[in-house]
């Protein structure tokens, strides 16, 4: 699966540069499903990135593992979700030296989320490299309620924690890692325009 | 620029070289606080001569009972660090500008670096004040050729993670030791020579740092040269630069309204374009970008200076 080119939005709405390698410095690998081709593109593109990687890997039903790990990268870890990774991320973020780079493959979701997990731990933007793999689907956050609903693929969706119908927005939060959803049909109630696919 | 008229309250001499100048309200009203890596701006006058040098400020940001600097005295300058050497005494009152920083911490750091060469360590103090004031982490790590010379060491107290190099003997500053292994989010900012800041970049960069860690702050004083004559655009009106003079000085002695903030090639205040050029501008300042330095079309009159047949400015 190619990287996603997405269509030119607002400004907020966060663009993927790709992954760009940064020779022999440590570096942080994440990525969940089809973004593990990205990872293994990187590393054909430049194998001195890999004798200081850790590489994270969530297959989500993927079966690129095996070939990351043949790589040989300094070490290699698959885990279920990133919520399950969630710790050690942390753990190996707040080790990690001045010169590390991150580099981060798949959906938007996931590479939100690890981006902002990196700032706060105080690493600068320039540092991280990403690439858009695989679903299009969003993490939106409900500008009403402010929960969060993951994976959401259509436009207009129901907010999973108060029910509202929302509109999917490009506005993008970088904190909370989520695109803004904003009620649809808060004039005429019930009106709901008819649910359509989300495209790049 | 805002400023008002203090009083100088305490001289004390830091090194053979090195004057400390306290300065209050004369009527014992509080002073507007700053940050750490702040500036003002001293007027002088001089006879018919109105110096303006910039000087970091060294005291705790958080008390506005007084402002304080050190000055070195440069005897191949253009003055005015002679000036608050030998002219200005104790009770004496001076205009001083409002703080402005040029210089500050960054507020995404989880653990500041702070090298300063010789009397870079000025703004490096106000900066450790404000870092002690907040408990955040940090390090200090200062070069002077002699003890004896060394005015930060007056001025730094005696903790673990502040380190002095002396180098005359035989403690050099290891660059590539300091920056190796630091964690992420470290930021570091260099005070000092420009040979200092640029040893600091490359080694930063050898090891693969991101630029945006990296903050400096160089010691510009406008330098001497010769005297040149521009003219300028709005007026047609031509005025000569002396040897020991500023074109932001030319200008101003010429009433011409013109903007500052640092007077060092740093804040971009100053900025003015270049109608015509024929000869060579001599570029001393930090702001304009490289393309802009080499096409000529712009100009910072607080620092840089011209060689040449004609200079025609948007003034
Ligand atoms: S006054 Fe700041 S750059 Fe000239």
């Amino acid at each position: 699966m190619p990287a996603t080119k997405f269509t030119p939005s607002i400004i907020s709405r966060p663009i993927y540069g790709g992954l760009t390698p940064h020779g022999t410095v440590p570096a942080l690998m994440l990525a969940s499903g089809p973004g593990g081709e990205a990872l293994l593109d990187l590393i054909a593109a430049d194998p001195a990135v890999l004798p200081h990687a850790t590489v994270i890997y969530i297959p989500e039903g993927s079966d690129l593992g095996p070939r990351l790990e043949a790589q040989g990268p300094a070490s290699y870890v698959e885990a279920a979700s990133y919520a399950s990774i969630l710790p050690r991320f942390r753990k190996l973020l707040a080790e990690a030296p001045m010169n590390t780079r991150l580099y981060l493959a798949g959906t938007e979701g996931l590479i939100g989320q690890a981006t902002a997990e990196a700032l706060a731990a105080g690493m600068l933007l320039e540092a991280i490299e990403a690439e858009h793999r695989g679903s299009l689907a969003r993490r939106m956050q409900c500008v009403h309620c402010k929960g969060i609903t993951e994976d959401v693929t259509t436009d207009p969706f129901t907010c999973s924690h108060c029910g509202l119908s929302l509109f999917v927005r490009d506005h993008y939060s970088r904190r909370y890692a989520a695109f803004q959803g904003v009620c649809v049909d808060a004039e005429t109630p019930g009106e709901v325009p008819p649910k359509q696919e989300i495209k790049a | 620029m805002s400023a008002q008229m203090l009083r100088v309250t305490e001289i004390e001499a830091l090194s053979p070289l090195v004057k400390r100048f306290r300065f209050e309200h004369p009527g014992g009203k509080k002073l507007p606080l700053f940050s750490g890596g702040a500036h003002v701006v001293v007027e002088m006058p001089d006879g018919d001569l109105l110096r303006r040098n910039a000087y970091s400020l060294i005291s705790d940001p958080q008390d506005g009972s007084g402002y304080e600097i050190a000055v070195r005295r440069e005897d191949g300058g253009r003055g005015g660090s002679r000036f608050m050497h030998s002219n200005v005494g104790q009770g004496d009152t001076l205009r001083i500008s409002t703080p402005l920083n040029l210089f500050s911490l960054d507020a995404r750091a989880r653990k500041h670096v702070l090298i300063a060469g010789g009397i870079g360590i000025t703004p490096i103090i106000a900066q450790m004040r404000q870092l002690l004031r907040m408990q955040d982490r940090f390090e200090i790590h200062y070069a002077a050729r002699l003890r004896s010379e060394a005015a930060g060491l007056r001025l730094l107290p005696r903790l673990p993670h502040i380190h002095s190099h002396i180098s005359d003997e035989g403690d050099r500053m290891d660059l590539g030791a300091i920056l190796d292994r630091q964690p992420i989010g470290t930021h570091v900012y260099t005070c000092g020579p420009e040979g200092l800041i640029t040893a600091v970049a490359q080694c930063a960069a050898r090891l693969g740092w991101p630029r945006g860690s990296l903050h400096s702050e160089v010691f510009l004083a406008p330098p001497p040269g010769r005297a040149f004559e521009v003219t300028l655009a709005k007026s047609g009106r031509t005025v000569t630069v002396g040897p020991h003079q500023s074109l932001l000085e030319a200008l101003e002695e010429a009433q011409v309204e013109i903007d500052w903030s640092c007077r060092g090639g740093a804040c971009g205040r100053c900025e003015t374009d270049v109608v015509s050029c024929h000869g060579r501008i001599e570029h001393n300042d930090h702001w304009l970008s490289e393309d802009e330095h080499s096409s000529q079309t712009k100009i910072m009159p607080c620092v840089s200076r011209f060689r040449g047949r004609e200079l025609i400015i948007d003034r």
